[in-house]
């Protein structure tokens, strides 16, 4: 069986280390820009980032549509910190001269921008998260959180009470940055999830 | 970077302060001096924006003594955004900075634009919470910055002249002196070390990975999308841009031009539409007209 070849979001943020993370795994990797970019992707990881900026990018190159239209043929999707941002319905805490920030309006989730404060505040911790047997080095840089979560989605970790994992279907959101520490655990979590979306698709 | 696998939440850590540097990544930093213009500048798609009370192309032109900012105008360029904000310190000047740590900056640039504070020594930065980013004109530089603590650095180039040539030369002295100790063998580290005033385990970091170990943007004299392209085509990771913006005849446009150039820099069917009809760039400086005092690159050793 061939290897499924991922995508990650490079409008701008830490679009390098998921790639290189992605590599060491053996997982093809391209990086996406523009919506003929997509093609062929079973997965996409949107990175941190500023959502800001981002989301203007994602307005700017006609992004929308395309990866609303990628996640309904069967892709699946990682928001890490700004991408869970940008992959859930409702979205708190966005400059107000905004009005409501955009989003892929994907997965029932209320995000909360910038939660924990400013950079200053800015934190590591073990997380324990659902399905792993030691704890996740997890880091935090001016994080969201997840407010609420909808029903059919699955909480998978939670720091003081609120949640900073969840997955719903093909869809996995995270407040931290896995690909900022040396730990694979979570994006061989999410090559699991899309080698399951293939299988599907192939039944 | 080190994992932490044990142990409660630690704020400040390396880790957090240069994984916040990687997020800004790909994007524009831009100067701004009012919260209307730090507004502009969010909505043009910057990555964060830096607060100053006057831009160095003013402070060329005004002279005098250039200090960090008021707090006042500072908390409002905070209150105003939600993207990251940046604000200056002078070189060495510790109360400044923790100033700006008090003030809740999300990054500190200790930066030769504004009037040096100690001609000796920079800012021990281990000791804050709040990152700094430290400007560099070669590897040596570079590299002592990071050795006091600095979590990102960009290239000097010569602030407020809307003219890249300083910032290119920069650029190509770090990348080509990192490429340099790739090439020589283990044994000749510690005298590469020596020769550059660098500190020896990142001399050894940079012959290991071929790169900085930290985030390295560009900054100093880039005026125009294809500036800021040059720039990621040379291998730098994003760019600052100062009076560029606000100096010019259509900020909105040209900012938000800026912006894409860097996501797309090797895209040239891309950039030529992007820096169709701009308007008027800000009136660039001559480097060689300039005498040796009014070089603002020259500051920082």
């Amino acid at each position: 069986m061939t290897q499924p070849t991922l995508g990650v979001l490079a409008l701008q943020g830490a679009f390098r280390e998921h790639r290189h993370r992605l590599q060491t795994l053996g997982a093809p990797v391209k990086e996406v820009r523009l919506p003929a970019d997509l093609r062929g992707l079973s997965g996409l990881i949107i990175p941190g980032g500023e959502s800001t900026t981002m989301a203007r990018l994602m307005t700017d190159y006609v992004l929308w549509q395309p990866v609303r239209d990628f996640y309904a043929r069967g892709g699946a999707l990682w928001g890490t910190c700004a991408g869970a941002i940008l992959l859930a319905r409702d979205v708190q805490g966005a400059p107000p001269q905004f009005g409501v920030q955009d989003s892929l309006n994907l997965m029932d989730i209320r995000v909360r921008r910038n939660a924990f404060g400013r950079q200053v505040d800015s934190f590591t911790t073990p997380l324990a998260v659902a399905g792993l047997q030691q704890p996740f080095p997890a880091v935090f840089i001016r994080a969201p959180v997840i407010e609420r979560v909808g029903e059919g989605v699955e909480i998978l970790a939670e720091h003081d009470g609120q949640v900073v994992l969840a997955r719903q279907g093909r869809l996995l959101a995270s407040s931290f940055h896995p690909e900022l520490t040396l730990d694979p655990r979570l994006h061989e979590l999410f090559l699991g999830l899309v080698n399951e979306t293939v299988l599907e698709s192939v039944r | 970077m080190t994992d932490s696998q044990t142990g409660t939440p630690q704020t400040g850590t390396p880790q957090i302060k240069q994984g916040f540097a990687e997020m800004f990544k790909g994007g524009v930093i831009m100067d701004v001096v009012t919260a209307d213009q730090a507004r502009i500048a969010e909505a043009a798609g910057a990555t964060a924006v830096m607060a100053l009370e006057r831009v160095p192309a003013d402070i060329r032109k005004d002279g005098g003594v250039a200090r960090m900012s008021d707090p006042s105008m500072i908390k409002e360029i905070i209150g105003a955004v939600t993207i990251p904000v940046m604000a200056k310190a002078r070189i060495g000047h510790i109360v400044e900075a923790q100033i700006l740590q008090a003030l809740g900056v999300d990054f500190i640039d200790e930066s030769e634009v504004l009037t040096p504070a100690d001609d000796q020594f920079h800012i021990l930065k281990h000791g804050f919470k709040v990152p700094f980013v430290c400007g560099a004109k070669n590897l040596g530089e570079a590299l002592r910055r990071i050795g006091e603590g600095a979590s990102m650095i960009r290239t000097k180039g010569e602030a407020g002249t809307g003219n890249v040539i300083e910032a290119v030369r920069h650029a190509r002295t770090i990348l080509g002196e990192i490429r340099a100790i790739q090439t020589r063998p283990p044994e000749e580290l510690m005298t590469v070390a020596r020769d550059l005033q660098a500190p020896y385990d990142l001399i050894q970091y940079v012959h290991a990975h071929g790169k900085l170990p930290v985030v390295n943007f560009a900054a100093g004299g880039i005026a125009t999308p294809a500036d800021a392209a040059l720039m990621m085509h040379l291998g730098l990771d994003g760019v600052f841009v100062g009076s560029g913006i606000f100096k010019s005849d259509n900020p909105e446009r040209r900012a938000h031009a800026i912006v894409k150039a860097v996501t797309h820099f090797d895209n040239p069917d891309m950039l030529a539409e992007i820096s169709e009809n701009l308007g008027a760039p800000m009136t660039g400086i001559n480097i060689d007209d300039l005498i040796p005092a009014e070089r603002l690159a020259s500051r920082g050793w």
